[in-house]
């Protein structure tokens, strides 16, 4: 029993349900014997990965779907031992560095170099380099990213990198400037509308028209949680209504309570209680940067336009600051505190003015 | 074990049988990129940077070569240029006279005390093995120098000065300002510059010609325009649409789709957005944005472009814009959301316009 998600990926590049023009170029690609590095980008759920894995398969066959998971260990500097997880075919290797913090440069120096070195036994048959999928670049470090550049030069004849990030923004233009970018736009509603009714073809289903619409605005154009919403519709109730409850991510619930709650009552009493629950949203692994956008959008939804500069002023800055410290409750509880601030300010203001 | 050995079986199969699906490659091709490929092979070659030519081709003829220190904007072709004259100075054995280092190697200063001094240290003879004359120095070509940590700079002075008998060093860097001053008035400097749009054109022709790459004059242009000045993006894009378009011709929106350029027509929307100064507005165009894969990086670069020479804001407001822009695009490198930084930037502007 695999997800839907998984069970109706496209498997070939010629199946993909959107981006075709794009999918027929990168089967070009394909037909020379040779590619340069890749840079796949988009937000997340627009298939990046799905035409990583069609490319992998157009070049090397269905051997590349026989996956093994690895852990390899390395050794810091320091002595320090690392271990990270790769799943790894015959042909290619998939790895995330950034899983390794602040040692992501180890990894990266040490793994590509260990399979970049080794050449394909039997060449016939087979491409001559095998391909490294690298996950999540725009989390490495600056170092890391230095290292990956003249590696990647290096290393050229026997292996290929494929990268896959969510914005180029944060990757270096060294490295930019030493790959393809494929950029892979989030399908439009339209497209996410097909393809859930197309899925829900193939699972034997009816699925009315008016409620895969409503799936594809509340998914913000993300294929993965639009597919994974529907699964979760199909199990809660079947068949289909049109006004069918689509369950939202409690996270997502619980941050938009948090902002409401901050907009009632600005004292510090009030602050230790949001404390609890930014901790609370820390603790179940909600990202940090999600959190600050999240209260940002729900914050600035009553405010007139010069604190709404204000706020996200703060919040930009604030954020900046959390991703090069290390405690992020610090930098959260801080722009708490200066919207609260600026809110009452603001308040007291309105009053004043109405005198 | 048993099923170690029962899954490697399964997979000899599904090798054997997928092999004949996959095109055997003919023969090995000369797979080098066209960037290495098309690297100029002699000093001569190198294209326009006069005063360095000048000097090396001095020292082909016989005269000292003084340590360099070779700055300048990213593709101008200083690390091809010291490459070229290594190879004419010393022929054959050139890869035993120059150690290359650059920023993936280690190079603290540790490096510096063993590798480098060591290399430094050992003496070159006037003759090569085969009884040719040739340069009795090394050269140390120290790439990207200007990420090596000061202290490892540091540790370099008076390595540079003592062995100067028998090694010259070459430093090549982005920013010659991150260079410590006791290195640079060591070297001869040298900057390239950027490269003129006469000669890109003249070196894209050629290879467009020898790879039979179907492109016409307008997307040539296309190209240099994106490339600003780096031959080596200038060649790599040209490389990479020529295989994505599979000997088809490649026209200017294929070019900019693989550049990553933004469409001229979402600048004109964003700032439009913001002179509505309706903030849902800007929050939809934003999601959109980021919908269609468009870096924020690359939408602040230009914007930067766009707002200089735009007719709508006085002088005042672009300062303030400007101001903003290089904070907002400080934090996005420094790893800020994009999303956080673009708003703070658009809410900046309309602020900015009612002030008039």
């Amino acid at each position: 029993m695999a997800l839907w998600v998984d069970k109706h990926r496209p498997r070939d590049l010629s199946k993909l349900d959107y981006h075709k023009v794009q999918a027929d170029q990168l089967k070009n690609l394909c037909k020379e014997g040779d590619f340069p590095h890749l840079m796949f980008y988009g937000p997340s759920g627009a298939g990046k990965k799905t035409r990583i894995m069609c490319l992998l398969r157009e070049l090397y066959g269905g051997g590349v779907e026989r996956l093994r998971n690895e852990t390899m260990t390395f050794t810091t500097p320091s002595n320090r031992k690392v271990e990270i997880m790769t799943v790894s075919s015959n042909y290619h290797m998939e790895v995330n560095p950034s899983d390794a913090g602040i040692y992501d440069r180890v990894v990266v120096v040490d793994l590509i170099k260990q399979v970049a070195q080794t050449h394909q036994i039997d060449t016939a048959g087979q491409r001559e380099f095998k391909v490294i999928v690298l996950s999540e670049v725009d989390e490495l470090t600056k170092d890391a990213q230095h290292a990956l550049r003249r590696t990647m030069e290096k290393y050229v004849a026997t292996c290929r990198i494929i990268l896959s990030v969510n914005s180029t923004s944060r990757v270096i233009p060294a490295i930019r400037s030493r790959c393809l970018g494929i950029r892979v736009a989030a399908p439009t509603e339209e497209e996410i509308v097909s393809i859930l009714q197309f899925t829900c073809k193939k699972e034997s289903l009816h699925i009315p028209e008016g409620l895969a619409q409503r799936i594809a605005q509340q998914c913000d154009r993300n294929l993965r949680r639009a597919i994974l919403m529907l699964e979760a519709c199909k199990v809660q109730q079947y068949p289909f209504t049109i006004n069918q409850e689509i369950t939202e991510l409690d996270w997502q619930m619980y941050l938009r309570e948090t902002a409401n709650q901050i907009m009632l009552e600005q004292t510090p009493a009030k602050l230790e209680k949001i404390r609890e629950r930014l901790y609370e949203l820390l603790s179940q692994g909600v990202p940090p940067d999600m959190i600050f956008k999240g209260l940002v959008q729900n914050l600035v939804l009553n405010c007139d336009m010069e604190l709404k500069a204000k706020t996200l002023q703060f919040a930009a800055s604030y954020e900046h600051r959390m991703h090069n410290g290390s405690k992020h409750i610090f930098h959260l509880e801080a722009f708490v505190a200066q919207f609260m601030n600026i809110y009452k300010k603001y308040l007291a203001d309105m009053v004043m003015d109405d005198f | 074990m048993q099923a170690f050995l029962k899954s490697a079986k399964s997979q000899d199969k599904s090798v054997g049988g997928t092999s004949s699906e996959v095109v055997k490659p003919k023969k090995r091709q000369n797979l080098a990129p066209w960037v290495e490929k098309y690297r100029p092979r002699r000093v001569d070659d190198v294209v326009e940077q006069g005063e360095v030519v000048a000097v090396l081709r001095k020292s082909l003829e016989g005269a000292d070569l003084p340590n360099l220190l070779l700055y300048g904007p990213p593709g101008t072709g200083k690390t091809s240029t010291i490459l070229a004259a290594a190879r004419q100075l010393f022929g054959d054995i050139y890869k035993d006279r120059i150690l290359e280092l650059n920023a993936s190697d280690e190079r603290g200063i540790n490096v510096v005390r063993s590798k480098i001094k060591t290399f430094a240290q050992l003496t070159a003879s006037r003759v090569t093995p085969d009884g040719k004359p040739c340069p009795p120095f090394k050269i140390i070509i120290l790439d990207e120098a200007d990420s090596m940590t000061h202290a490892a700079q540091a540790a370099l002075r008076r390595t540079m000065e003592k062995e100067s008998r028998s090694t010259r060093f070459c430093l090549v860097c982005n920013y010659v300002s991150r260079i410590i001053d006791p290195i640079t008035s060591r070297c001869t400097k040298f900057r390239f510059k950027s490269l003129g749009e006469e000669k890109i054109t003249e070196r894209l022709k050629f290879i467009a010609t020898e790879e039979n790459v179907n492109i016409g004059d307008d997307a040539l242009k296309v190209v240099i325009d994106i490339s600003g000045g780096d031959l080596r993006r200038a060649i790599t894009t040209l490389q990479s649409c020529h295989r994505l378009k599979n000997r088809e011709e490649i026209t200017s929106n294929d070019l900019l789709e693989i550049s990553g350029i933004i469409p001229q027509s979402y600048l004109q929307e964003f700032f439009d957005v913001c002179v509505s100064g309706d903030y849902s507005k800007l929050e939809s165009f934003v999601q959109k944005l980021s919908f269609e894969a468009y870096s924020i990086g690359q939408m602040l670069d230009q914007f930067n472009e766009f707002i200089l020479t735009s007719k709508e804001v006085n002088s005042k407001q672009k300062a303030i814009i400007c101001d903003k822009l290089g904070e907002c695009s400080y934090r996005l490198q420094d790893g800020g959301s994009e999303y956080l930084q673009i708003l703070d930037l658009g809410c900046t502007i309309m602020l900015a316009q009612k002030q008039k």
